[in-house]
């Protein structure tokens, strides 16, 4: 019996003693890592600190009343020969843990307030980023500056079946990623296109729901540029474990000159709307955006989900008009989960995979969509 | 005039109607207590699936889109199929006991909130066979992607938890009506049981809140098929009122969930103390501060949404205060202990696992109540490793404590208790493989509700998984106990079952006979 009770005490034991480990252990290595990351700005700091303080108090705590609790448990049993006696109530006692417990909460509250200022601190941004949440992925655009941009997982669908080996960042790279110049307050302004997600960067401390209809703020302002890995946190369909976050700080020079590249790039595009692609040009492409941006739904075969997705082998609006084909991208279907991809694709990444479903899988419409028809389209509007 | 139950000796036709129109608290009991058995092996397996899934990165054995849905259905049916029917078992085999009471106020209804429940779970369980899946939106189903984004099935979702909340409310009617007219002679409200005012209080929860569930869940119904737009932005609509109103009802769910545990356990460490418990009347206070502060504090699930900081400020205070009357009734439960008697039969060694254990979800949620640090917590894993902490090493470890208590009392057979033990251990320590890493993985940034990781969560997840089957496997020796039990246990005839037990449910015969009270005892 008291092998037992030493067994309890020890394995109880060390679930008190696992709360500091935690503290204690904040291992360099990403891989290990058990606690809070400190982070690299003001916000997450603030959050990290005042985890750390609650993880104190309730370790403190922990340790009193549960140490409390095994000495009970060990000197008041029956095999010890202990008698039961009979008090069953003492008001000052009672006072005492009622009124002790209110005013640790009370001085708590303080740290706690001044922490949630820093992270609604807003105001006065030196940049403004519009951060926009699709099923799944994300969209950034600097206000002011017309740049903007969508950024996807990077990870090919056979690593995550197992039919590759996975990469040393696997479900951590993106086609693109947030662009941030060091040292200057960044001001992030959250929405979603189509359900809610969530943008979510720990080294930043910045976790703002992407709700439709509706715009929440967040900031960061760091010091040390990298790069900095961060998730969707609100379940958003099926691709929710798939629309990872990757933000690169920059020293200012550099960022300079990649947000001039992105300009420039802009301008480039917009020669290329009117250029004829071949068909093969667009076949490959449009496998490239289908396997991003529709796969997940539509399946890399076109069959669909039965009942959820409908297929796009055989379907009667790949095989019917093209202009009824392009409507759909560009439009969406209201009330489905069919968003509109106007915003989150490129005329020639539309064109593109247009002329894909339109000549892929044993679909054979043998028409030739261009950019400049979807452009048609889009200004027909 | 009494009669006894119809046996299977008396036919399968007997047997059958008898269960199936029965009215009597201790058969309605009984359905409702093997019944979210069977749930909790339903959504115990779901769980598995989860964690065989997410037992490395990459899909191994299922495709993202049913990940979501097992995630769902485990949550719901494990909230309202295992752990409230459980509770509601408890409540219908042993209120009228405790009280005095021949049998509940409405045994007609008591027999029908018990059988649309079957109905309600065969609806949402045959969702998963549909086209087009089961739900997939998660348990807290928020729109749009539980309405304008949602598998068809959604339909019958909403009707089975329309179901599901008219059997809850039918059930808490009932409770009510028989605490309130029931009691015997003397048994005045403050000497009451503390399983019996944790339950009243849970009732008058559940009246308040079921219909705030069915509302959202009508609303959801409205957008879907009529063309509304409670939660659609592009209609005028909001997607963030949807959670206001559906954590209106949650936050006290959980709350729900969890008072009762509390009344078994100041039930059972009292017996095993053999010393009444410490400060009863505080406990009925602390009850119903819970209870109230359950109503004030739901946007704490929301803190990422972009409240106004007064609103966030205001959500943190009052869900740090909900720490104060909790914690007066741990320091109650373990001053009960102080200077008692102590032994460890299995109830007790739950009981004890249920103090610690809860309390450390308690330290978790105090943590995330501090709204600066929960936009690093919220909706990762360690909100996961929290809930679990409290709904199951709370709820299920106390229901668990319940059944090793009462079952000599239902059955006249004493339990095995080497075994008893044996799974208590495994319970113990695999619940805590299971779900002390999540706090780490939670922490280091996983997300919660995803399919798949990066490698940097790889080691604790596989610990975790291990951890998840050796709990499981501690339920199907739970099963195997009470079945050995109930077929082949060392009968007891003793009313008083243990030897510290105080109440009037040990005062009648053991097993409890099938209808008791019928004279009113006189309580002193």
């Amino acid at each position: 019996m008291l092998k037992r009770a030493k067994a309890l005490f020890l394995s109880l034991l060390s679930l008190v003693v696992s709360l500091p480990a935690m503290g204690a252990a904040v291992a360099e290595s990403s891989t290990r890592q058990l606690n809070m990351p400190q982070g690299v700005t003001e916000v997450s700091q603030a959050a990290y600190d005042i985890h750390m303080v609650m993880v104190w108090v309730c370790t403190v705590i922990g340790v009193g009343v549960f140490g409390f609790m095994f000495y009970v448990m060990y000197a008041h049993r029956k095999s010890r020969g202990a008698v039961a006696e009979n008090f069953h109530e003492n008001l000052v006692v009672e006072l005492l843990w009622t009124i002790v417990p209110a005013i640790i909460l009370i001085v708590m509250a303080v740290p706690a307030t001044t922490a949630l200022l820093k992270v609604y601190d807003t105001d006065n941004p030196d940049l403004e980023i519009k951060i926009t949440g699709y099923q799944w992925k994300w969209q950034y655009e600097y206000l002011g500056e017309g740049v903007k941009f969508m950024s996807e997982l990077n990870t090919s669908l056979d690593e995550v079946y197992g039919r590759e080996p996975k990469g040393e960042h696997y479900l951590r790279e993106v086609t693109e990623p947030l662009v941030l110049p060091v040292g200057k307050k960044v001001r992030f302004l959250v929405t979603g296109n189509d359900v809610i997600h969530s943008w979510w960067v720990p080294d930043f401390g910045v976790k703002r729901d992407a709700i439709p209809g509706l715009f929440t703020a967040g900031w960061a302002k760091t010091d040390e540029p990298g790069i900095y890995v961060g998730e969707c946190t609100e379940l958003c369909g099926l691709g929710h474990a798939f629309m990872p976050v990757v933000v690169e700080v920059k020293e200012e020079a550099e960022y300079n000159e990649w947000l001039a590249g992105k300009k420039a790039e802009a301008a480039e595009y917009a020669a290329t709307i009117g250029k004829q692609w071949t068909d093969e040009e667009l076949m490959v492409r449009g496998e490239e955006v289908y396997e991003r941006s529709c796969a997940a739904c539509h399946q890399s075969n076109g069959e669909g989900i039965p009942g959820v997705f409908p297929a796009l082998k055989d379907s009667p609006i790949a095989l019917g008009p093209m202009e009824g084909h392009i409507a759909i991208l560009i439009d969406g279907v209201a009330g489905s989960s069919m968003q509109s991809f106007a915003d989150q694709l490129s005329e020639v990444d539309i064109a593109a995979v247009v002329h894909y479903e339109r000549n892929a899988w044993g679909n054979d419409v043998g028409d030739v969509t261009q950019p400049i028809d979807v452009l048609n389209y889009k200004q027909s509007k | 005039m009494a009669h006894g139950p119809a046996t299977l000796a008396d036919g399968w036709k007997a047997y059958i109607s008898r269960w199936v129109f029965t009215t009597n608290h201790k058969d309605i009991g009984t359905l409702y207590l093997w019944f979210s058995f069977a749930m909790f092996i339903l959504g115990g397996a779901f769980a598995m699936i989860i964690r065989a899934e997410l037992f490395q990165p990459g899909m191994q054995l299922i495709k993202p889109e049913f990940f979501n849905q097992m995630t769902t259905m485990h949550g719901l049916v494990m909230v309202f199929g295992a752990i409230m029917p459980a509770f509601v078992g408890l409540a219908n085999w042993m209120i009228p006991l405790m009280i005095g009471a021949p049998d509940m106020a409405l045994p007609r209804m008591n027999n029908l909130s018990f059988w649309i429940l079957p109905f309600a779970f065969a609806i949402l369980t045959s969702t998963l066979f549909m086209e087009g899946g089961g739900p997939n939106f998660g348990w807290t189903f928020y729109a749009p992607l539980s309405t304008t984004y949602a598998p068809d099935s959604v339909n019958y979702f909403i009707f089975a938890i329309h179901i599901m909340g008219a059997s809850s409310i039918m059930g808490s009617i009932n409770i009510i009506a028989t605490v309130m007219n029931m009691r015997a002679p003397g048994m005045t409200y403050m000497k009451m049981p503390l399983f019996v005012w944790t339950w009243v209080i849970t009732a008058f929860l559940l009246v308040a809140v079921m219909p705030v569930l069915a509302g959202a869940v009508t609303m959801m119904l409205m957008d879907i098929n009529f063309g509304t737009s409670f939660f659609n932005a592009a209609g005028g609509g909001d997607p963030v009122l949807f959670q206001h109103v559906f954590w209106f009802f949650g936050h006290p769910e959980v709350y729900i969930i969890i008072l009762p545990a509390f009344g078994v356990v100041s039930q059972i460490i009292p017996t095993f103390s053999r010393k009444p418990l410490f400060g009863y009347s505080s406990m009925v206070y602390a009850t119903a501060a819970i209870a109230f502060l359950s109503f004030i504090v739901w946007a704490h699930h929301m803190f990422t949404v972009g409240m106004p900081i007064a609103g966030e400020l205001y959500f943190m205070y009052a869900t740090m205060l909900i720490a104060v009357p909790t914690g007066v009734k741990v320091f109650n439960w373990i001053t009960t202990m102080y200077k008692g008697a102590l032994t460890f039969e299995t109830p007790m060694l739950f009981s004890i696992a249920f103090v610690i254990l809860f309390t450390f979800g308690g330290f978790t949620g105090l943590m995330l109540s501090i709204a600066a640090a929960d936009m690093q917590y919220h909706d990762t894993y360690f909100v996961v490793a929290h809930f679990h902490y409290v709904m199951v090493a709370g709820a299920v470890f106390s229901g668990t404590a319940a059944i090793y208590y009462w079952l000599p009392k239902w059955c006249g057979k004493m339990y095995n208790e080497t075994m008893g033990q044996v799974q208590f251990w495994i319970a113990f320590i695999g619940f805590n493989i299971a779900f002390m890493p999540q706090h780490f993985l939670g922490l280091a940034g996983m997300p919660r509700r995803y399919a798949d990781y990066g490698l940097q969560f790889a080691d604790w997840n596989m610990v975790s998984s291990v951890g998840a089957f050796i709990y499981g496997g501690a339920q199907i020796m739970l099963l195997f106990n009470v079945i050995m039990t109930i077929r082949k246990g060392k009968p007891v005839s003793e009313e008083k079952v243990w030897e510290g037990a105080e109440g009037l449910e040990w005062t009648v015969a053991t097993p409890a006979p099938y209808h008791t009270f019928e004279k009113p005892p006189e309580v002193k």
